[in-house]
């Protein structure tokens, strides 16, 4: 029963979308109050029926009913409970409904928060939310439906994907999504303003908090997946350049890029344009990840089954949203004037370049992610494009992006009077050079060119973000949250610039064969290998390794690595053993049986590592403090009043 | 203001590049063999049922041949034996087996049990021949003309279709080849 | 209703993304060694797509990376090497694209965006810069 009342709320879901999209664009266009008026019940009703689906197979999960297709081909009764639950988002049709539910929070959140707005403006932003949920509710019943049942039912389940069996994973993807869809809403915030034709720079300000917000939960929902790759993907890297990290990364850097250029419109209404292109590049980029995942038209680690039909639903649905806001901006973009003037030195110069290269940035991922595609239709043939590619053409717009970061944090508006900021900058930058190189000289013998200059560039971000809040701080004046938030976020992006440089420099890394008794010294550790047991676990066989971990003569750790085999899907997963010492990640995985009780080994040692996760962590909380800003809710209020006293003459 | 339009253009661009990457997209994992229209590699190699004659690329040079990649631990290769065996009776070309990371005892034993469609089956214990073919997971199976240059590849368990649309209008007429 | 198919795909994909190559061959040259690692770090493994052959634990990648040591032993360049596997799976392979035409506009895409957006900036800020000569010195934005 409880599947197809899943499946009746998904479609009456559809319905209430639809009515949402329709009064909520229909009503302000034609001036019908009591159509806007509707536009909240339906997203209230909407909600209601997506939260019903989800519950549905929730409980289809967690009841092991293997007459969902679904939950057979993703679920098992030997699975323990938590991963029943969590296995909902293990595969295409589940992570879908994720979305939508997500879409649906997002949307009720605005829908609060839009009490305060101009009621035209408030529709049309629902109305656009309940159009790209329409979307997908589409696209979920025609193509991806997790409700549909097979006859008979499997005796049981083909069990979860046994690498998604993690806690890491668990919580990955809702975060994730919750920062992609977070991006709906700049999307939905510019279309409106489009619509509306009132191009000032209220919608800035109602849009930042917003776009802060789901910026926050797409740094950390990166992180997370970077986390989960480095333990249980099995490479020991944090990073692949793999097209399913590229499709998240790329909004990521578009959103960073909006973030900064919404302050510069808030602040100055000036980018207006930029800013509105960027709100729809952001989103674009959301859903041109969900396309390549989905539609299988490029190589991946993480794709799961693709399927074309899926893959030409998405590239309609792209065009329709996608072509619509661009043809919307082409129509309205020109109109948008301003006299406002800044100079050379000014922080929106700074701003600018942080704009640009953080789009060129996004650009070159763009172009290395789907290059095979392009080079096919191109008609030149294939071409793989991995790290190699990746790693020097990204370095090219960070390096600058990270010096003019220390440099415009000291700038003014308008007037940069960077020359009041000569001492500063030479002292902090001094101080950065001396400390930066002693580190890297003195604690490392050795090491690349990037070393010196990356922690060098880290230390003079942390400095220089450092002196502004410091001086406010003299000066006895108050320290808004926004100001705390930003300060808090460059500090993570100087975390994130020493862990990176410190770990792509010193790892060291080795293969070994090792038999019961024997030991091997990696990166100044010596690990002893005590061979191999058999381990049982609740839907797995085991082979466990100890192996002692220890530094001049002290055991440091001992560390436990397993190769398991899972009942159900029978395949060999490595099972990492990883333990912190010394700021370092000591990393070892089993390899093979080599006979008579030898082992092949790999250990790894990454110092630093764990700093990358918590830099990202770090950066998200920065923007959680710039989005809970009270400046955004008590001048909204007067803004919104401003706009509603205007509202008759326009 | 014409700029106003660049960024409708770029993605209509990038919509093309995507809609042509899902038409295409069947295809996709499928590697064009850079042996295409180029010599087959030279090879010398033990014969699994005859040890005394090894197999030799110079021996196949004046005729065609069909050179399938299997091993039998491999699940699409059992899948294709029956396809395999209709080609041999067909009569139309000869089929040299290469048995991939094998053993012979289990590859001998799948020839008796399956029916042997191969005219000779060369040994590849270590996996460099495949190599030196650019094989990356069997099945895989090359046509190969009188010259020795390799006119077509199919990858993946060899289907009526593939045999129909692809092997046999490359190949010359029957009536010539009995004359 | 289950797509056999696709669940056919969803295992192979798995068996590739599951498991760690362990390869405790060492060239007794530390400078061969370090060119092996490289360059077995930068060849795409043919069967689990998106894994070098370092990564990839399958017996095709442990056959390459021998193939690798062998032509390193015999005293082959790097780009010899390179195209050596080139000439038997095609660029297909190889996670560098080749410096070749038919690249150029991939390789060239950081340095024109870049260069485009030099030029695109510096535009913006001379005319904003006028912009504000122009006006009186007045109050300006807060920090």
């Amino acid at each position: 029963m409880l599947p197809e009342l899943g499946h009746f709320a998904l479609i009456l879901a559809l319905l209430l979308a639809a009515l949402q999209a329709l009064f909520g664009l229909a009503g302000p266009a034609l001036g019908r109050e009591r159509w806007m008026a509707a536009v909240t019940p339906a997203v209230a009703g909407q909600a209601v029926m997506v939260a019903t689906a989800f519950a549905c197979l929730v409980s289809a999960f967690v009841g092991n009913d293997f007459s969902v297709a679904y939950v057979a081909e993703n679920s098992n009764s030997a699975l323990p409970l938590f991963y029943r639950v969590t296995a909902l988002w293990g595969a295409h049709e589940g992570s879908l409904l994720l979305w939508i539910a997500l879409l649906a929070s997002w949307t009720v959140a605005v829908a609060i928060g839009a009490a305060r707005l101009p009621p035209r403006f408030a529709a049309r932003v629902l109305g656009v939310l309940g159009l790209v949920s329409f979307g997908f509710l589409l696209f979920t019943l025609a193509t991806s439906n997790p409700f549909l049942s097979i006859d008979p039912p499997a005796p049981d389940g083909r069990d979860l994907n046994p690498i998604l069996q993690d806690p890491g994973l668990a919580v990955h993807p809702p975060i994730l999504y919750t920062g992609y869809v977070g991006f709906a809403v700049a999307f939905a915030f510019a279309c409106a303003a489009m619509l509306e034709g009132r191009l000032d720079q209220h919608w800035a300000r109602w849009t930042r908090p917003w776009t802060t917000a789901a910026w926050a939960f797409l740094t950390c929902g990166i992180a997370l997946g970077s986390f989960w790759a480095y333990y249980e993907l099995g490479w020991g890297g944090y990073w692949f350049w793999d097209p399913v990290e590229n499709a998240s990364f790329m909004p990521w850097l578009v959103g960073t890029a909006l973030v900064h250029s919404l302050a510069v419109t808030d602040k100055r209404g000036l980018f207006k344009s930029w800013t509105l292109l960027l709100a729809i590049l952001a989103f674009s980029l959301s859903m041109l990840g969900t396309f390549l995942v989905r539609s299988g038209v490029l190589v991946s680690v993480h794709s799961f089954a693709a399927d074309p039909t899926r893959g030409v639903f998405i590239l309609a649905f792209l065009i329709i949203m996608i072509g619509g806001a661009l043809t919307l901006y082409a129509w309205r973009a020109p109109l948008l004037k301003s006299s406002a003037g800044f100079e050379l030195g000014a922080r929106e110069s700074f701003l600018l370049f942080n704009n640009v290269l953080l789009v060129i940035a996004a650009a070159t991922v763009f172009a290395g992610t789907l290059a095979p595609l392009i080079s096919d239709a191109l008609r030149l043939g294939t071409v793989s494009v991995g790290p190699p590619y990746f790693n020097p053409t990204f370095m090219l717009s960070m390096l600058p992006l990270l010096a003019l970061l220390s440099v415009g944090i000291h700038a003014n508006w308008k007037r940069g009077r960077l020359k009041d900021r000569q001492r500063t900058l030479l002292y902090t930058l001094v101080g950065a050079a001396v400390l930066g190189c002693g580190v890297a000289f003195g604690i490392w013998s050795h090491g690349a060119l990037l070393t010196p200059v990356g922690m060098t560039l880290a230390i003079w971000i942390a400095l220089s973000s450092l002196v502004d809040p410091f001086d406010r701080w003299r000066r006895g004046l108050s320290l808004p949250r926004a100001v705390i938030g930003m300060t808090v976020a460059h500090l993570g992006v100087a975390l994130a610039v020493l862990a990176l440089t410190t770990v792509q420099s010193f790892t060291s890394e080795q293969d070994v064969a090792l038999a019961p008794g024997a030991s091997a010294t990696v990166g100044g550790y010596d690990f002893r290998f005590e061979g191999v047991k058999p381990v049982e676990g609740p839907n797995y066989d085991a082979q466990g390794a100890t192996l002692v971990v220890s530094r001049h003569g002290a055991r440091v750790a001992v560390l436990k690595p397993e190769k398991r085999q899972y009942w159900v899907q029978r395949q060999v997963i490595s099972e990492t053993a990883i333990r912190m010492s010394r700021g370092s990640n000591i990393l070892v995985a089993l390899g093979e049986d080599l006979g008579g009780g030898r082992w092949s080994l790999r250990i790894q040692i990454r110092p630093l590592v764990s700093l990358i996760w918590l830099a990202a962590l770090v950066m998200a909380i920065g923007g959680a403090l710039a989005a809970s800003d009270r400046r955004y809710r008590t001048q909204q209020v007067a803004a919104a009043a401003g706009a509603a006293a205007a509202e008759p003459a326009a | 203001m014409k700029r106003f339009l660049l960024p409708l253009g770029i993605f209509a661009l990038v919509a093309v590049v995507l809609g042509v990457g899902i038409w295409r997209s069947p295809e996709k994992g499928v590697i064009v063999s850079p042996l295409l229209g180029k010599p087959a590699p030279q090879f010398s190699l033990p014969n699994l049922t005859d040890p005394a004659h090894p197999v030799r690329s110079a021996d196949l040079r004046g005729r065609w041949y069909l050179f399938n990649v299997w091993g039998t631990w491999c699940v699409e290769c059992r899948a294709e034996h029956a396809m395999l065996l209709n080609v041999q009776r067909s009569g139309r070309v000869a089929l040299i087996g290469l048995n991939w990371r094998d053993n012979d005892a289990e590859a001998l034993s799948w020839l008796q049990q399956l029916g042997n469609p191969y005219q000779t089956v060369a040994v590849d214990r270590s996996g460099r021949e495949a190599i030196d073919w650019g094989v990356y997971a069997a099945p895989e199976t090359f046509l190969v003309n009188p010259q020795g240059i390799v006119v077509y590849k199919h990858i993946g368990a060899l289907t009526e279709e593939a045999w129909t649309r692809e092997i046999l209008p490359r190949l010359p007429p029957p009536v010539a080849s009995k004359s | 209703m289950i797509r056999t198919g696709q669940v056919l795909v969803l295992t192979a994909l798995l068996a590739c993304a599951a498991a760690w190559a362990v390869d405790p061959t060492h060239l007794a040259d530390p400078k061969l060694q370090a060119r092996y690692v490289a360059l077995t770090h930068e060849l795409r493994c043919m069967q689990c797509q998106n894994e070098s052959i370092a990564d990839s634990p399958v017996d095709l990648a442990a056959d390459l990376r021998r193939s690798v040591r062998e032509l390193l032993e015999q005293g082959k360049s790097d780009a010899e090497i390179r195209a050596w596997m080139v000439a038997r799976y095609g660029d297909f392979i190889l996670f560098r694209p080749r410096f070749i035409w038919r690249n150029a506009w991939l390789w060239s895409a950081p340095l024109v965006l870049l260069a485009i957006g030099v030029l695109v900036s510096w535009r913006i800020v001379r005319t904003r810069a006028a912009l504000v000569a122009a006006e009186p010195d007045g109050a300006d934005g807060e920090p």
